[in-house]
């Protein structure tokens, strides 16, 4: 098992050296720089700019300047916000998709695992139908349509909510309550369709069969048989979801301006800041892995036919 | 126009403070208070991540008390820095100058340089030397500011290695600040002096007509060169070390989500600054700041926060407020290419587009239809150019060679993404179709990528352009079409036109160089058509001004936090 786990952490280091050398080539080749602007620069003055950040020197170079800094863990000045590093402004932006994320993914996983398995177990029900046919809702339609409606509901046409913003503003913590809502919404109806037929499929299991003739009360049975057979599909849906909600989504960060991840990356992108974009794809990149190494060691504990030797 | 007070002016008697109660107040006050129960869970996502500071920073600026003289807006991006002496951009400069103050600042109503750190000033007599006297006042942490702190700053700015992308403005108007932004000369020879505390010396290249309200830009405010060489740049503008001469000073910095700044005491008319703070929003989508605005949120939507899109319903508001302002839309060709190498061609197209049916019936936002480029300012009359004549244009396209658009090659248009952008040019292709039978390709890219393809490799036939004013002067519009000038992007070239510029660079403001200027205007657009210019935009804002006062429309659209006050 520690094997197994310094063998993963130790093929981290390729994937990302990888990660870096092709988005370090990829955001050289695109067109326009970090310093252009619609007022062209003096070129004595554009000189000290690209001094100051090292782009004045060949390709390679900035490349194994950049690997070293990185060693260092320095993701280096951001190109774009002159009063900050790339660590102070990834510092400001994970928390809050971090917390938005981790609330949407606690939320999806309670309400979509309760969800699915009451509707397996209560099979062509009005329940079952219900939930499955609110489920097809919440993957079909996408972010960007529930999140202005949830908006113009509940905080413009009544003012139960604040419309946007971020904790310390005006509104307090409730500005949480629709991003969250918002994100989710599609990861709980996907947890519940995935457990639904999962936990279907484990029902007509033997072992099932075994536990009941056992006479195991129902409870039991549901609880410590059931589910744990029928977690393994979510838990793998998990891991990459979980990656992919706590790093920050695009469309719900812009629709409730919150000082995220997401937004980061994309105004990165936009103004060409070099260091912040090699930033975030990093912090991306190693979130992911580690989410999918976790996810290999929780099949250990809910599948004893899995081992690590 | 609406009636607007300036703060500076007899403030005393408004007697508008009796009216501070906002909408919704009571009920956000109560959000205001349950913000103690957010604490607990931002907590829990510390114990989260590995980078923790920022989170306390996030904790330590919960609630902010609610007052009517706390005003709330946005301010679109992220700046890129809170020093002066690098930031470019709009959303920037509104903070400088609540931070900062230079010599002079922009009146709320004019926009016309009044008096700002400097109380008075004399010119010489050949107009070059202008004679600063400072006001007996403070940096905000009680640091006494005297003109050598001027002098300092100027010189930080004109510094190569600070890597100002403004400085140009000092290095081309002051005497021997050139040299020395080009590393060729020393900084005593920069022709700015400091006779004693109060008296601040400038010794300009020539007579410049604008020189005062080029001293209002955020170039030449007064930043805390001390603090800076003691903190370091990007250090001395974070909360914990800032020092300025503003206003107001830094409270909060969170990135990507807020920036507040509180009532500096220190502030020599602190006795007329009425609000307690002011809050910069960072929402960079437009709907998102509308909204939040709609639902009471903020109090200000400054004109880049306006969604374009919603202009029929924005229109329509009590509370929408525009006038034109001094800034251009236009196509700019690239000359040097077929078949825009012939001014009979330009002069077609520019005479094929109805401007008045674009800004009344497309854009309906109350731009100005014009086909001359520079707004009229201060005796300046802008030129009547090619305007709207199908007839001449179809003639002029078949003296050219393609007579009802036979021949023409297939052109390209290229502009950066958006949706006015989009609109604009959408509209223009299908008059040039209808009236010429020219067809015409639409590009659309990306900002950076439209910058590069326009700027640096000039690759482009046909493409969009806009120019907001630096400083109020037609100069300021027609230089940069001067031969190899840096945002001469269309590579347009004419040497009497170059000439007439470099006459009028040289000449004291008056009609007689207004006029000077009205034949360079007349040149470039009625002459040579080196571009087509479509309408002056509009200044606009929604603003409640019952509510608020101090933010007027002005030409220059720059509105200075110092003047702005609630009713």
């Amino acid at each position: 098992m520690l094997r197994f786990m310094i063998r993963r952490a130790l093929s981290l280091i390729p994937t990302i050296f990888l990660i870096i050398t092709f988005s370090f080539i990829i955001i050289r080749v695109a067109p326009g720089g970090p310093f252009a602007s619609e007022k062209q620069l003096p070129p004595e003055i554009l000189a000290h700019v690209q001094k100051r950040y090292h782009l004045d020197e060949s390709v390679p170079r900035q490349y194994v300047r950049y690997l070293g800094d990185f060693v260092r863990g320095d993701l280096g000045p951001s190109f774009r916000y002159k009063d900050f590093s790339v660590n102070e402004l990834i510092g400001y932006a994970l928390p809050p998709s971090m917390l938005i994320g981790a609330l949407a993914l606690l939320l999806s996983v309670v309400v979509g695992i309760g969800a699915g398995v009451i509707s397996a177990l209560r099979q062509n029900s009005w329940i079952d139908y219900g939930a499955m046919s609110l489920a097809v809702i919440g993957i079909s339609v996408p972010l960007f349509v529930i999140g202005p409606v949830l908006k113009l509901g509940l905080a413009l046409d009544h003012h139960w909510l604040p419309t946007s913003g971020w904790l310390g503003g005006r509104s307090g913590w409730l500005v949480l309550v629709m991003p969250v809502l918002t994100l989710a919404l599609p990861y709980m109806a996907g947890i519940a369709r995935l457990t639904r037929a999962s936990v279907l499929e484990v029902l007509r299991a033997d072992y099932i069969r075994t536990a009941r003739a056992k006479g195991l009360t129902e409870t039991v049975v549901v609880l410590r048989h059931v589910l744990k057979g029928a977690l393994l599909p979510v838990v793998s849906y998990l891991g990459p979801a979980f990656a992919g909600i706590i790093t920050g989504t695009v469309v719900v960060e812009t629709i409730f301006a919150i000082p995220g991840m997401g937004r980061l990356s994309i105004q990165a992108a936009i103004n060409r800041d070099y260091t912040l974009i090699m930033g975030d794809v990093i912090v991306f990149s190693v979130i992911l892995v580690v989410m999918n190494f976790v996810v290999d060691l929780c099949y250990g504990f809910l599948d004893p036919r899995i081992s690590y030797s | 126009m609406k009636k607007h007070i300036p703060a500076g002016l007899g403030w005393a008697g408004g007697g508008a403070r009796r009216l501070c109660f906002r909408r919704n107040g009571s009920k956000k006050q109560k959000a205001e208070r349950s913000t103690i129960n957010g604490k607990p869970e931002s907590q829990s996502g510390r114990s989260l991540i590995a980078i923790g500071g920022p989170i306390l920073a996030l904790l330590a600026a919960l609630a902010l008390p609610l007052a009517a003289q706390d005003f709330v807006f946005n301010n679109g991006t992220e700046p890129q820095s809170l020093d002066p002496a690098l930031i470019t951009g709009i959303p920037e400069s509104r903070i400088s100058y609540a931070l900062f103050e230079g010599l002079t600042v922009n009146d709320a109503q004019t926009g016309l340089p009044v008096p700002g750190l400097a109380s008075s000033w004399t010119v010489s007599r050949d107009l070059r030397t202008y004679t600063f006297t400072l006001r007996d006042t403070t940096w905000s942490d009680g640091t006494p500011l005297t003109a050598q702190d001027v002098v300092d700053a100027w010189l930080r700015v004109l510094n190569p290695k600070t890597a100002s992308q403004y400085a140009y403005l000092l290095g081309d108007n002051i005497a021997g600040a050139d040299a020395f932004l080009k590393g060729q000369g020393p900084a005593d020879h920069v022709q700015i002096h400091a006779p004693d505390r109060h008296t601040f010396v400038v010794t300009f290249v020539g007579p410049l007509p604008y020189a005062l309200a080029m001293l209002a830009h955020n170039a030449f405010m007064v930043t805390p060169t001390f603090a800076v060489n003691r903190f370091g740049p990007g250090e001395w503008t974070k909360p914990a070390h800032f020092i300025g001469n503003g206003p107001y000073v830094l409270k909060t910095w969170r990135p990507q989500d807020q920036i507040v700044v509180v009532k500096n005491p220190r502030y020599w008319d602190a006795a007329n600054i009425k609000l307690h703070t002011i809050t910069y929003l960072t929402i960079e989508d437009q709907n998102v700041a509308f909204d939040k605005y709609r639902a009471g949120e903020i109090d200000y939507v400054p004109d880049d926060s306006i969604p374009v899109g919603r202009i029929d319903e924005i229109r329509l508001r009590k509370d929408y407020h525009h006038q034109p302002s001094s800034s251009i839309y236009y196509y700019t060709f690239n000359v040097t290419r077929k078949p825009f190498d012939d001014v009979r061609v330009r002069k077609a197209l520019s005479m094929a587009v109805n401007r008045e049916e674009l800004v009344r019936q497309v854009l309906k936002a109350g731009d100005v239809a014009t086909a001359g480029f520079v707004p009229p300012m201060g005796g300046f009359a802008t030129t009547r150019g090619n305007g709207f004549d199908p007839d001449q244009a179809r003639r002029l396209l078949a003296q050219a060679g393609y007579p009802g658009g036979r021949g023409f090659p297939k052109i390209t248009f290229t502009y950066n993404t958006s949706a006015r952008h989009k609109l604009v040019c959408e509209w223009v292709q299908q008059q040039w179709q209808s009236i010429l039978g020219i067809d015409m390709d639409l590009h659309n890219l990306e900002w950076n990528t439209f910058l590069d393809t326009k700027q640096k490799t000039h690759d482009f036939q046909i493409a969009r352009a806009g120019w907001v004013a630096d400083y109020l002067d037609p100069s300021n519009y027609l230089d940069m079409f001067k031969s190899r000038a840096g945002n001469n992007d269309g590579l347009y070239s004419n040497k009497r036109y170059d000439a007439l510029l470099g006459r009028a660079a040289t000449m004291p403001a008056g009609p007689a160089r207004n006029q000077v200027l009205e034949q360079a205007e007349d040149i470039l657009v009625t002459q040579d058509q080196a571009v087509i210019p479509f309408f002056f935009y509009v200044t606009r804002f929604i603003l409640d001004d019952r509510k608020w006062g101090g933010i007027c429309l002005n030409t220059i659209d720059i509105h200075q936090p110092r003047w702005w006050y609630p009713k």
